[in-house]
């Protein structure tokens, strides 16, 4: 069971698909659960700390806003864990302040960078698309057991 | 003042399930689940189900939630637990956050049942996977390098 990031974060079709393949999923709500289940101070809704930014440091420079930091903090020790990605490039849910767009882009270069396997798709329109949607990411998990790249 | 958080559900696990089935509705689902729930906490919401509970009953609750129709019942994980007042929208008012992306992407869940059944159906005949290619934007041309330099220095 290898641990694939996917991209947007908190898609539901991407982290079914990988749990469905039997991996383990990478999303956003991990990086959240983490946090919420945490003692601590105060700092609702997301438990985003001062701290966070700091720890951000890691992934992106001190110039770089506290945003994308403090967000970089909840991603950054996910791309680190994952072996693999699996990226929609054409979504249209993954939009925000300017705070997310520039995590994402953030998000997608430390990906590319790390080296791991990376499948790109885009999201399916018609329902042939849904299949090789479908058949493009079964195929590339099932070659993540064998470990080899897909 | 800074106020201490002392959480609550430490150590729990909670997965939104979503039914998008022409043969199943979120309450006949969350009967079902509850026959097996097993000390899971179940909450019905209109799309599906919230499950939490450890870890391990989780895992086991969504196996035998999947069984049920496993190309139209969806799974993903949730940060929150259920009701908690930092997202529940009974405190907020309005979509709750995150509801609206789930809501894009459930339009096109009817794709991916399609892919998951005819994927079933063309078991060995399977078509080959066409990924779209990323795109690869156009270097910039020294001839225009050129012309932008001295288009800035006039």
């Amino acid at each position: 069971m290898a641990k694939v990031f996917i991209y947007p974060a908190t898609s539901l079709i991407l982290s079914d698909l990988v749990a469905r393949f039997g991996h383990k999923p990478l999303g956003a709500a991990l990086g959240i659960r983490e946090r919420i289940q945490t003692a601590g101070v105060d700092s609702p809704p997301l438990q985003i700390t001062p701290e966070e930014p700091k720890r951000g440091l890691k992934y992106a420079a001190v110039e770089v806003p506290s945003g994308v930091r403090g967000r970089m903090a909840i991603y950054g020790p996910l791309i680190e864990e994952a072996e693999a990605a699996v990226i929609v490039t054409d979504a249209d849910l993954a939009f925000g302040c300017m705070g997310c767009a520039r995590t994402d882009e953030l998000i997608l270069f430390s990906l590319r960078q790390s080296g791991i396997p990376i499948l790109e798709l885009t999201y399916p329109s018609t329902e042939e698309e849904g299949v090789q949607f479908v058949a493009a990411i079964k195929k590339f998990l099932d070659g993540l057991e064998k470990g080899g790249e897909a | 003042m800074m106020a201490d958080y002392t959480p609550e559900y430490v150590g729990t696990v909670t997965k939104y399930v979503f039914v998008e089935s022409p043969s199943m509705t979120p309450g006949e689902l969350a009967l079902r689940a509850y026959e097996a729930s097993e000390g899971v906490l179940i909450k019905e919401t209109c799309f599906g189900l919230q499950v939490t509970g450890e870890p391990e009953s989780v895992d086991r609750l969504i196996e035998v939630i999947r069984a049920f129709d496993p190309a139209h019942i969806f799974v993903k994980d949730r940060g929150f637990p259920p009701g908690d007042p930092r997202r529940c929208r009974a405190n907020l008012g309005g979509a709750r956050p995150g509801y609206l992306g789930h809501e894009r992407e459930f339009r096109l869940l009817r794709y991916i049942t399609h892919g998951l059944e005819e994927l079933g159906r063309r078991e060995g005949e399977a078509p080959e996977p066409v990924p779209p290619v990323r795109e690869k934007k156009p270097l910039l041309d020294i001839k225009r390098l050129q012309e932008l330099i001295e288009t800035e220095e006039s």
